[in-house]
């Protein structure tokens, strides 16, 4: 029996995804041995027609990393798609648009004018930008269309799994592989890799039903290790946020922020943050609570850090950076 | 498809493109350009990704950045976590305690010692290792651990396993640590972690010495090697930067920008915070990715040489701009290296394999300093905040070069301004020019040398970075090469392959 052919492929994103999958050590000559690898992001060619010669559905699983950011992804996204029977959004980026999608709070000439003008080591009087076509003295040269909004891979092309994580953690990878080799995948659209519950369960930390007045900035505080941080006015996305990763950040004593996306049936992450944020302000007055809430500096990093473009709100459609705090509390009334 | 010997081929045609080229931030693409007599007119090596990091940074908590700017890249986050959380440090002007500084380089340490080994016997050793002419399908850390044996291999990777570990143990994730803040880190170690890391560090410096042993038996044994590391296809006169210490020694973590001319003269030594008196950025149309240059000499096109303000960053660049390595093994294999090789600055780009090899040891040893000091458990690894924010540079050397980090915050803390120059675009001008040779050295009147075109611009690529070197290999062995050549009409009249 031929073996299960496998694709990896490399979008918006930093690479640690890959470093993840390379990363499982002894254990990745396993994964060599279970599949035969057709594309490996770190050490293929991405010709566009070697992929396209492939037959339909040929591809029996693709763990696709990166969101989609320029239209080289996006072309890649369909292409693997038509290819792979089982396409799977590999990691943060994929999943929930990750830091890439952070960029939705800007658009394409806001990032060209900073990048290629306003930075301070930039020398460019001439006011040259790249230019998706442009002529050289021996001939043309193109570059792929950089996009004003950075989208998750499902909302390109349908998605069968999510594996969440920034990057995922190595004994989920390792898990995951395992589930596709004994053929032990859930129903399609499903979250694996991760647990049901959020990452609140995976933290040791003991919770006292604590109040509080403010919050603190990480710098302004040292915790106690033993205790709930948010109890201690550390702003940790634990309860807003899928389980599974065996909460590493808690362990060095800094909160969750958010890589492994919404727990189950909850849509919004930063909504739910944010409602976790104002059910633990010792206070009922709404004025009281609006006052320790805009305290927040930066409301949109804080509450939607690694998920932007999977969230409600997708992308800023302001000049300016921040969501107001105002506005966070009524969407997170609204939900 | 025609089929030709893999020797040469004939072409008339007026345009090659290599496109793919995994890096960094994407994927690299090469555009070779023919004159009418069939030889090299010009050689591009466009970046067509960018993220705008710069911008989207700009409204964040400013201690975020540390959170936020390892994703720059997955292959070294702990350079971008260590630089940001310097550049922090400057912006909240706090001086973080000993312990904390060396917990940080603690962690710096083993991050490099994992990283300086996974390129030197995944990604570059296999070129000497198994051999320049070999199969490309043995060309890959499979085929490394046939040759050095199954024994060496489990070292290896048993090696990079224990010091993810060490990251892990300071910085709470071995992928993205997450440990750094303005004035210090979140968690001083426990004498029970300190045993433990103290261990990994001696048996690193005992797989340092290994790793020595293998390029002397393997490849400085074999003249063949040598000659090749020092062939002129691979030769650039060029400025190199680096980060050194009091002392004019290599440093990861901490020091002052030292620049030599091609003479190894030094031209420049100043503080990270004043890189803008140095360093500036050119744009070019063809790709998204900017060219530093030294402002002193101004951007003279894509030349090398005294005049040019062309320079390289990374392991041979940190050893030529520096006066030596702070610890004693590191120090003998300098001497030797550059005794070896004729003397400072070493030009030829294929030795900063061996000079990556030297700052595995360096790595190693200072892991292994660091881990033995008695103040690495202290408790006091936090210095309290006092200061309004405001503007802070944090430079590192990243493996792959040096690592600049440029924040300004307004006074509630939130960034404002953000400025990056990474390794990788340090060396960007570098890159094309070595693209550039290996093409004009392997295609004359239209003959195209098909093996040694590949394998030669690979060579080139992997002496600078391994996020360009994956491109070729890995596992499962394949090396997926492809240089299209077509005609004046855009079609495809030839493919050379090797997969």
């Amino acid at each position: 029996m031929s073996k299960p052919k496998l694709a990896l492929y490399w979008a918006a994103s930093c690479g640690g995804c890959e470093i993840a999958v390379v990363r499982l050590y002894a254990k990745i000559l396993d994964v060599a041995d279970a599949f035969d690898i057709v594309l490996w992001p770190c050490i293929m060619d991405f010709k566009y027609k070697d992929v396209e010669v492939l037959p339909d559905k040929s591809i029996d699983l693709c763990l696709f990393n990166g969101a989609i950011r320029n239209s080289e992804q996006e072309h890649m996204a369909h292409l693997l798609r038509e290819k792979s029977k089982v396409l799977v959004a590999f990691g943060a980026c994929a999943h929930t648009g990750g830091i890439p999608g952070l960029a939705n709070v800007a658009d394409r000439e806001t990032i060209f004018q900073r990048v290629y003008h306003d930075t301070p080591s930039t020398a460019n009087g001439d006011g040259v930008r790249p230019q998706l076509s442009y002529q050289v003295p021996e001939g043309e040269l193109t570059l792929p269309k950089f996009y004003d909004t950075v989208r998750t891979l499902a909302q390109v092309v349908p998605v069968e799994y999510f594996v969440p994580g920034c990057p995922p953690v190595k004994e989920q990878v390792e898990g995951v592989i395992q589930a596709v080799v004994e053929g032990r995948l859930p129903a399609p659209g499903s979250v694996v890799g991760a647990s049901d519950k959020t990452v609140c369960d995976n933290c040791t930390r003991v919770r006292e039903e604590k109040r509080i007045r403010r919050f603190y900035r990480p710098w302004e505080i040292v915790p106690d290790p033993s205790r709930c941080l948010l109890e201690q006015g550390v702003i940790c996305a634990g309860p807003a946020t899928r389980g599974g990763c065996g909460a590493p950040c808690l362990s060095v004593n800094m909160p969750c922020r958010g890589c492994y996306g919404p727990p189950p049936n909850v849509v919004d992450q930063g909504g739910k943050l944010l409602s976790a944020l104002a059910s633990i302000i010792d206070s009922q007055d709404p004025a009281e609570i609006e006052r320790v809430v805009d305290a927040i500096p930066d409301v949109l990093g804080t509450c939607y850090l690694f998920g932007l473009p999977a969230s409600l709100l997708r992308r800023v459609r302001l000049e300016g950076n921040a969501l107001p705090a105002k506005e966070a509390v009524e969407l997170a009334k609204a939900l | 498809m025609t089929t030709k010997p893999a020797s040469e081929a004939v072409s008339t045609e007026r345009r090659i493109t290599i496109d793919p080229i995994t890096r960094l931030e994407g994927h690299g693409r090469i555009e070779i350009f023919l004159n009418p007599e069939g030889d090299v007119e010009n050689a591009y090596f466009q970046v067509p990704e960018l993220r705008g990091f710069e911008t989207f940074c700009e409204g964040r908590a400013v201690e975020d950045l540390a959170i936020i700017t390892p994703r720059i890249c997955g292959v070294c986050p702990e350079a971008h976590h260590m630089a940001s959380t310097k550049a922090l440090d400057g912006v909240f002007n706090v001086d973080p305690p000993p312990a904390a500084k060396k917990l940080r380089e603690l962690l710096y340490s083993a991050f490099y010692v994992a990283d300086h080994a996974t390129h030197f016997y995944a990604l570059s050793g296999p070129d000497f290792v198994v051999g320049p002419d070999a199969s490309p399908a043995e060309r890959n850390i499979i085929g490394v651990v046939h040759k050095v044996g199954l024994e060496l291999g489990g070292e290896v990777l048993k090696h990079l396993e224990l010091c993810h570990d060490v990251v892990a143990m300071i910085g709470g994730k071995y992928i993205h640590p997450v440990c750094g803040l303005p004035g210090g880190v979140s968690k001083p170690i426990t004498e029970e972690e300190r045993v433990k890391i103290e261990a990994i560090a001696r048996s690193a410096v005992e797989f340092g010495k290994v790793s020595l042993k293998v390029l002397d038996d393997v490849v400085l044994a074999n003249q063949g090697y040598v000659d090749l590391i020092l062939s002129d296809t691979f030769t650039h006169k060029t400025y190199y930067m680096g980060l050194v210490d009091a002392n004019n020694k290599v440093t990861f973590y901490d020091g002052m920008l030292r620049v030599v001319d091609p003479e190894g003269k030094e031209f420049a030594k100043f503080a990270p915070s004043d890189y803008l008196d140095h360093i500036a950025e050119h744009v070019e149309p063809w790709t998204y990715l900017k060219f530093p240059y030294l402002k002193a000499l101004g951007w003279q096109g894509l030349i090398d040489g005294k005049d040019s303000g062309v320079y390289r960053v990374a392991p041979l660049a940190r050893l030529n701009a520096a006066d030596g390595m702070a610890t004693p093994l590191a120090q003998a294999e300098y001497e030797r290296m550059y005794s070896t090789l004729g003397g400072k600055p070493v030009h030829a780009t294929l030795a900063t394999h061996w000079a990556r090899l030297v700052e595995l040891v360096y790595a190693a040893e200072r892991m292994l300093e660091l881990a033995t000091d008695p103040e690495i458990t202290s408790p006091n690894v936090r210095t309290k905040l006092t200061a309004t924010a405001g503007e802070g540079v944090g430079v590192v050397e990243a493996p792959r070069g040096v690592l600049i980090h440029h924040y300004q915050a307004d006074e509630k803390g939130i960034a404002r301004k953000i400025n990056l120059i990474v390794g990788t675009a340090h060396n960007y001008a570098g890159i094309a020019l070595s693209v550039r040779k290996a093409a004009q050295g392997l295609i004359k009147k239209g003959t195209v040398v098909t093996e040694g075109l590949l394998n030669r611009i690979e060579m080139a690529f992997r002496a600078y970075d391994p996020c360009f070197a994956c491109a070729t290999h890995s596992l499962p062995g394949r090396m997926p090469l492809i240089v299209s050549i077509y005609d004046a009409q855009g079609k495809v009249v030839e493919q050379l392959r090797r997969d």
